[in-house]
């Protein structure tokens, strides 16, 4: 017989764990966090202040008052959620076509499929400059909603089938007994049910069409068209000697936010959605 | 008043696949018929055709007059139930029941009066408001038959719906499912490997075995007259003997001991095979006193399995000069035996023969 360990240390040492790993992924968000609430002042002192003594909210005042932040938020919001929903509205049906259906050259698809996934999407780009040229799309939410959509697909395809190959079969036979046609199935049985996956992939597409920045920055050029990541880089101080910090901190904190709100609201659904749905016999 | 008729229905997946083979029958109105066989006989995809799920290679589908080869599942007015029930899960058990007839844009009031019929009858009334999820296997296999039910359709389709229970709901279950089908007229045809099951339930049997039907007939019939040696061993438990003999003259030798052959083989001398196939159920084997001049077999017990009624011997007899036989009886539990030599009596009305190379029956 051994003496049991103490039974305290392991926990103090997983909290720890947490707490320093948590430090070192959320360390450069607090970093933008707070300088976005330093007076300039306290932002261009040295030594630093990491915890300032003065508060203020005039960077995100200026953000708002003196540029067209709401303009931009709105822009990238629109952009983001119509090449979402483009996305899964138009990946949906393949990925239960190629899933479930006798499609023949499926195997090749799906191979052509992967290789896209795997193509590094910035080779695309002097090819769609020439194509917003040619269809005269530069400074049109298209030019941005159409590239967004069309590099997320094969993704939403891929993951999209591979959680309808898991629903069970008799599901969609009984339904076909029950007299649906396959798009009333598709929408009234198996979406409810792949409503998890459909979350999931939609966040990935927008988390994506939301930061992007190549494409937004060189189709998009009048002002009032621009995204948030463009408009951030693009803040500019009072001379060329002079880079705002606050402005630049409160802008990413304020393009952020969206995005984490997002996934918290929708990460309760992808969890209510995995228990309630209960697909067992 | 329906008929289904399944006319040389034939699936081809490849020249080495073919799960049915140019099958036909007939299943009329209070007809309950079942498809029985071990697994890989073909008959699920025999039953997906006639739903419409699967599309035969060659054959065609009749309910009634009409040709529903090329209608689609929904349009057959078929209903069927399913193995794992393939229940809606994110729909309580009202939409689930409900489903098909708005679908098929029944007026409200009728809806509602078929869905409180059909609980009544299956006793769901407190359920309907649950999801899926919330009810019991028994449960959820009641509401897939009531979704079947509901519509009440031309022909009732079952896909062993009794194999997801466990062993004492699935009797109950098996109960309530003869009730049940007993009290409408549309044709039933159900799959099934439990013979249990396909002798209780059904009218008529029909015994699949690589694509074809062995048999076709009444459960009694295909009990005690087996058309071939696959039925005899594949329907009853515990299984039938199955013992190939010699044959000399007119009768057939196990060990010391000479069985007349039956009457039309032994008719004709010409046709008498080497050997010959003798079927006797466990049951029907009768211990007898030793040396009593009914004995037609001998043998040594090495084997006694105890089922609670009955005792299941197994008993080795002497064949030719090195092999052994063996054969199993089914004997009352508390039947005395006094040593491990057992003589054993064979009544000549239960013996079933079977041609060695056809397997087909013979007299």
């Amino acid at each position: 017989m051994t003496s049991s360990p103490p039974r305290r240390s392991p926990a103090i040492a997983f909290t720890l764990a947490i707490v320093l790993l948590m430090i070192f992924c959320l360390a450069p968000v607090l970093w933008q966090l707070i300088t976005s609430i330093k007076v300039n002042a306290d932002i261009e002192t040295i030594p630093n202040i990491y915890w300032p003594s003065r508060q203020t909210l005039s960077h995100y005042a200026e953000l708002f008052v003196r540029r067209p932040f709401f303009n931009y938020l709105f822009n990238s919001g629109f952009v983001a959620i119509a090449s979402t929903v483009l996305c899964l509205a138009i990946g949906t049906p393949a990925a239960y076509s190629l899933a479930r259906q006798p499609i023949p050259g499926r195997s090749l698809i799906l191979g052509l499929i992967l290789i896209v996934t795997l193509f590094p999407y910035i080779l695309l780009f002097l090819g769609l400059l020439e194509l917003a040229r040619a269809f005269g799309l530069g400074n049109n939410y298209l030019a941005l909603i159409v590239p967004y959509t069309a590099i997320n697909l094969p993704l939403t395809i891929l993951v999209m089938r591979s959680f309808f190959q898991q629903l069970p079969r008799d599901l969609e036979d009984a339904a076909q007994m029950d007299g649906y046609s396959t798009g009333q199935m598709l929408l009234n049985i198996l979406l409810p049910l792949t409503l998890p996956a459909l979350v999931t992939t939609g966040i990935l597409t927008f988390i994506f069409s939301w930061n992007e920045f190549l494409f937004a920055f060189t189709f998009m050029t009048e002002e009032s068209l621009k995204t948030i990541p463009v408009a951030t880089a693009q803040l500019s101080g009072a001379s060329q000697f002079e880079t705002p910090y606050g402005p630049l901190a409160a802008a990413t904190v304020v393009g952020t936010i969206p995005l984490v709100m997002l996934v918290l609201f929708f990460q309760r659904k992808i969890v209510q959605g995995l228990t309630a749905g209960a697909v067992k016999g | 008043m329906a008929i289904l008729k399944v006319d040389n229905l034939n699936k081809t997946y490849s020249p080495k696949s073919i799960p049915v083979k140019n099958v036909s029958l007939t299943v009329k109105d209070q007809e309950f018929l079942t498809l029985l066989g071990p697994s890989g006989c073909g008959k699920s995809t025999m039953l997906r055709m006639i739903a419409g799920l699967e599309m035969p290679t060659r054959g065609r589908i009749w309910v009634g007059d009409r040709d529903v080869t090329p209608l689609r599942p929904g349009d057959r007015n078929m209903a069927m139930v399913f193995q794992s029930y393939a229940l809606y899960p994110h729909m309580n058990v009202r939409a689930n029941i409900s489903a098909s007839l708005r679908l098929r844009k029944l007026p409200e009031s009728d809806v509602n009066q078929r869905l409180r019929d059909v609980s009544a009858k299956l006793g769901l009334d407190s359920l309907l408001d649950r999801k899926p999820s919330q009810l019991s296997g028994g449960q959820r296999q009641r509401v897939a038959l009531a979704r079947a039910l509901v519509r009440r359709p031309e022909v009732f389709l079952l896909d062993e719906p009794l194999s997801n229970l466990d062993a004492l709901l699935r009797e109950q279950v098996r109960a309530e499912l003869k009730q049940i089908f007993e009290r409408q007229s549309a044709p039933v045809v159900y799959v099934t490997h439990d013979q249990t099951e396909a002798m209780t339930l059904s009218t008529q049997v029909a015994v699949l075995y690589d694509g074809t039907v062995q048999q076709l007939a009444a459960p009694s019939e295909i009990y005690h007259r087996p058309a071939n040696r696959f039925v005899a061993g594949f329907v009853g438990s515990p299984q039938m003997n199955l013992l190939t003999l010699m044959c000399e003259g007119n009768f057939a030798c196990l060990g010391a001991y000479k069985i007349p052959l039956p009457e039309p083989i032994a008719r004709s001398p010409q046709a008498i095979p080497q050997t010959i196939v003798l079927g006797i159920r466990p049951e029907d084997v009768a211990v007898v006193e030793p040396a009593s001049d009914r004995a037609i077999a001998e043998g040594h017990c090495f084997l006694i399995e105890n089922l609670g009624t009955a005792k299941l011997l197994s008993l080795s007899i002497p064949h030719g000069d090195r092999d052994r036989l063996t054969l199993r009886a089914l004997v009352p539990h508390d039947l005395p035996l006094p040593s491990d030599q057992i003589s054993l009596h064979l009544p000549s009305d239960r013996l079933h023969w079977f041609d060695s190379q056809t397997g087909d029956r013979l007299g």
